[in-house]
């Protein structure tokens, strides 16, 4: 899709595609969710402009931004809108899709932890705790993934005896009764949000 | 009338009674004020008191001196018909502003003594006014133009059972709003353009058995004075005379003309066009599609350009803003929506300006997909068939935005008031004419001249004076409508910029003050600020030397010349400010109950104690409007200012003649403080001009002083606001600090 600055391309694209996209045109640009985000100084598109990017039609640029990996989910934004917007909702809903158009910023960690967290769950239908752990230590090489487990050595100790993390869950660990329809439900839900947000 | 009968009363209420010796008060009134009888009552205000009063005046009383509250307190109570009353302020004005102890019970006393003096002086020189006797009584309103706001005004006062006049320039009712497609919404729920309603109303008028309608017509030339206004009406080229009683002037706006914009595209190309432009596209498209204006291309690309020649700072085009082109924007940008929600709409504003409930209205604007960009814009270049919108996107600090591909370009630009002729200018041109002998002056004049709307036959020119950025209006906070010429207000546009809904509000106040001007004219009584006053000015005409001084310098222009040049009163027009007898050299100007005397008598009757007493004497001349209320503010709040002061209350600063200084200061005063209202552009004066003429006749007082050997600080003028309440006290103190630094006036004792 070419990109046409100052059109409402873009914006019909996010109203269509993003969850609760269809909010962004109701931004008033008062810009109280910038100035309530607890992480707005480390942005480089604070919500506000984000939104003002989407209207000029900059795809690549909010696509390409890693501003909205950066929100935490405080709902800081949401509480103050004066406007109502949704903004924490739009924030997670840009970055997926970012994401499903390949325009994430390369070893931005929270879409690589994302992944490794979905990988981790889709897997048994449960969060294994070990696992995900170890593959976040180890996700930037073996010798850094040896630093991080000694650093993190005490409290995995400490977890163990209070009886809050069993080693042998590195076998494989415990999985729900049925799986197989667990993943089947994931799938068909993927489909229907496909279709519905013309992602697929 | 019947022989004059002066009586005093002391309150002893409100711990007069303990603070003053009310028996000493009664004695000085009787002794020294010379009053017919003096009497104490323990509280006047209440029924007993008043019915003392009461009986008194069956008795004869003629006039009531009260030495009680102050003249703005229990109005009601002291408000005896056919009476004069003067009040003699010895609660807010003597003993809520001293301590009361011992050591200051002696200066306290000697505060309220003086007091009494004065209200005494003052009463015995008052007459009763009985109302102006050669009024007009003629009800009728003569309204000048047919556009929303003359309809309404017309429309509202018929309703209200006045006969109307109403005088159209064009062959039709209807002004801007005929030209219309929509206009922005005015009830609920505000989310889209409404229709005009124009039709309707113009049926309305037409209908209406009150209201005689002309139409292609122009008001030729307007003479005489509320309640008897002649008015010439160049009706299709035949002249028709009208009398009427009062006037509103809705004569509305004109467009900035976007040809002195050609750094927005105006006038480059036809795709850039003006609100009202788009407005002739959308009718012409009639809830159709809108062409591109150049080759009836498909609009895809719509840009608003906000603040086109307004709010500009570099002098070159309109300073201020209009108000009501942001929603006219997000109006016009809705008729594209509505039409295609495909079309792209961006509304480029430095600020986004919804008052009211055009909030609402906004915001339904953003849910039909209309994008608002917060930008300056740079320029707009036509090219081809489209342009390029350049401009600085102030959210994404881009220097560089544009759209490259608008088929369309909206202009906000502002309203531009059809005030007709600026008098100011006029004036100048005139006087440097010099009867003619100046040709480029004299031509000027009349160019000036010849877009006269009323065509007044005043002293002081041909139409309303204009205040800021030509609109014409006195006071768009205090006294809306309202304007220098009594008897003529102003509706809609022509006073401040305004939409619709606005100036359907304005017009129906400015009918109600019309009603107000005609009612108070009828029985020869002043219009407003000082509604219902009896008293009107008159001249001595022995003694004018025809100075013009007071026709000049008359805020209201109700003064005209005679054929032998002396001053022509014009009662109706009068707000009874009295500049004039403040302005007039040999003292000749005076009303019934305000005169040279009234207040001379006031100053010379103070107690004047000799050089050695030190005890010195200033002489405050207080604004009624504001400065007084604050002083007496100040004693509601109790706080305390020098007992050597003594006020006496003026209706305006302007009334302030320069013979009550010098005598003042000839009769021992050792200072005097003048205090008025704020003047300038931003005044708070509600003479409008009283308190600046002032100043500036008081700018010149310096060289008095020096010819008497006086130090220039005996005389001091100040800025008072109504909410000056702490600041006047200490300003006071000061002065008073002042004085004794410099010492006592060398007059006293002669």
């Amino acid at each position: 899709m070419s990109e046409m600055k100052y059109h409402n391309n873009f914006l019909r694209e996010v109203e269509e595609r993003v969850e609760e996209g269809h909010m962004v045109k109701m931004c008033m640009q008062c810009g109280v969710c910038s100035g309530s985000c607890p992480f707005g100084p480390h942005w480089a598109h604070p919500p506000q402009e984000l939104f003002m990017m989407i209207r000029a039609g900059k795809r690549e640029e909010v696509l390409s931004s890693d501003s909205m990996w950066m929100c935490t989910s405080c709902y800081q934004c949401i509480v103050r809108c004066p406007r109502k917007l949704p903004i924490t909702h739009i924030m997670h809903g840009l970055a997926y899709l970012a994401k499903r158009e390949g325009k994430v910023p390369k070893g931005q960690p929270t879409a690589q932890f994302g992944q490794m967290f979905w990988d981790n769950l889709t897997k048994t239908g449960r969060v294994n705790e070990l696992k995900l752990s170890l593959s976040l230590y180890f996700k930037d090489g073996f010798g850094q993934g040896i630093k991080n487990a000694m650093a993190m050595q005490s409290v995995g100790l400490g977890l163990m005896k209070a009886g809050r993390l069993n080693p042998l869950e590195i076998l494989g660990g415990h999985s729900i009764k049925d799986k197989s329809g667990f993943q089947a439900m994931l799938k068909k839900a993927r489909e229907i949000e496909d279709t519905r947000r013309k992602l697929a | 009338m019947a022989e004059q009968k002066v009586a005093a009363y002391i309150c002893q209420g409100c711990g007069l009674g303990d603070r003053l010796d009310t028996a000493d008060l009664a004695k000085i009134a009787q002794k020294e004020g010379k009053v017919a009888f003096a009497k104490e009552h323990e509280f006047l205000c209440n029924a007993d008191g008043v019915q003392l009063i009461k009986n008194d005046i069956a008795e004869g009383v003629t006039h009531v001196v009260i030495g009680a509250c102050s003249r703005r307190a229990k109005t009601e109570a002291f408000s005896f018909p056919g009476v004069h009353v003067s009040r003699a302020n010895l609660r807010e004005g003597v003993i809520w502003v001293r301590p009361d102890s011992d050591e200051h019970r002696e200066t306290t006393q000697e505060m309220a003594a003086d007091y009494i003096r004065m209200s005494c002086a003052e009463a015995k020189r008052v007459n009763i006014p009985a109302g102006n006797p050669n009024h007009g009584g003629n009800k009728r309103i003569l309204v000048v133009g047919g556009g929303m706001s003359g309809m309404t005004s017309a429309l509202e006062a018929s309703r209200a059972g006045y006969q109307v006049v109403l005088v159209e320039k064009s062959g039709e009712l209807g002004g801007w709003a005929n030209k219309l497609y929509k206009r922005i919404p005015f009830n609920e729920p505000f989310n889209g353009p409404q229709d005009t309603g124009v039709a309707e109303m113009a049926a309305a008028v037409q209908a209406d058995g009150n209201i005689t309608v002309y139409t292609n017509a122009v008001v030729s030339k307007t003479g005489g004075a509320p309640g008897r206004f002649a008015v010439e009406i160049n009706h299709n080229g035949t002249p028709v005379a009208e009398e009427v009683g009062a006037i509103v002037q809705a004569t509305g706006f004109t467009t900035y003309d976007t040809a002195k914009l050609p750094e927005l595209g105006g006038g480059k190309s036809p795709n850039v066009v003006d609100q009202a432009g788009l407005e002739a596209l959308m009718k012409a498209a009639n809830g159709g599609a809108i062409k591109r204006p150049s080759d009836g291309g498909e609009v895809k690309n719509v840009v608003f350009v906000q603040c086109a020649g307004q709010r500009d700072d570099t002098g070159t085009h309109l300073p201020y803003c209009s108000g009501f082109c942001c929603a006219t924007s997000v109006k016009q940008a809705m008729y594209f929506k509505d039409a295609n929600p495909d079309v792209d709409t961006t509304v480029l504003y430095t600020d986004l300006r919804m008052p009211g409930n055009n909030e609402d209205f906004y915001r339904s604007a953003q849910n039909k997909g209309v994008t608002f960009s917060k930008g300056k814009v740079k320029s707009v270049e036509a090219n081809g068939n489209q342009c390029k919108v350049a401009f600085h996107d102030l959210i994404l600090n881009d220097e560089n935005a544009a759209i490259a591909d608008a088929d369309l370009v909206v202009l906000a630009t502002g309203q531009v008031p059809n005030a007709g002729t600026d008098i100011d200018a006029w004036t100048q041109a005139e006087t440097e004419s010099n009867n003619g002998q100046n040709a480029e002056a004299a031509q000027r004049a009349q160019e000036l001249k010849v877009v006269s709307v009323l065509n007044l036959t005043y002293r002081q020119g041909p139409d309303v004076p204009q205040l800021k950025h030509g609109f014409a209006d006195s006071h768009f906070i205090c006294f809306p409508y309202e304007t220098r010429r009594t008897g003529i207000y102003m509706a809609g546009p022509v006073r401040r910029p305004m939409d619709i809904a606005q100036a359907t509000e304005d017009a129906t106040g400015a009918a109600m003050k019309a009603i107000q001007a005609v009612e108070n004219a009828a029985v020869g009584r002043a219009a407003h600020p000082r509604s219902g006053d009896l008293s009107f000015p008159s001249v001595r005409k022995e003694g004018c030397t025809q100075c013009k001084r007071c026709t000049v310098e008359c805020p209201f222009g109700a003064i005209d010349e005679d054929e032998q040049r002396y001053p022509l009163f014009n009662e109706e027009r009068c707000r009874r400010c009295g500049t004039c007898m403040g302005a007039c050299p040999v003292r000749v100007i005076s009303f019934e109950n305000y005169s040279i005397d009234t207040v001379g008598s006031q100053i010379k009757s103070v107690d004047m104690p000799d050089e050695f007493d030190e005890k010195p004497r200033i002489l405050i001349l207080a604004c009624e409007n504001d400065a007084y209320p604050a002083l007496d503010m100040a004693g509601m709040n109790r706080i305390e200012y020098n007992p050597f002061v003594r006020v006496v209350p003026v209706r305006c600063l302007g009334s302030v003649n320069l013979i009550f200084i010098t005598d003042a200061l000839n009769s021992g005063y050792d200072g005097v403080m003048l205090m008025g209202c704020k003047h300038g552009d931003d005044y708070q004066c509600h003479f409008v001009k009283g308190s600046e003429i002032a100043n500036y006749r008081l700018s010149k007082v310096d060289d008095t002083l020096k010819s008497l050997n006086l130090e220039t600080e005996r005389v001091a003028t100040y800025e008072v606001a109504i909410t000056d309440i702490e600041r006047v006290p200490k300003l006071i103190n000061e002065y008073a600090a002042k004085i004794e630094e410099i010492g006592m006036n060398p007059f006293k004792g002669f």
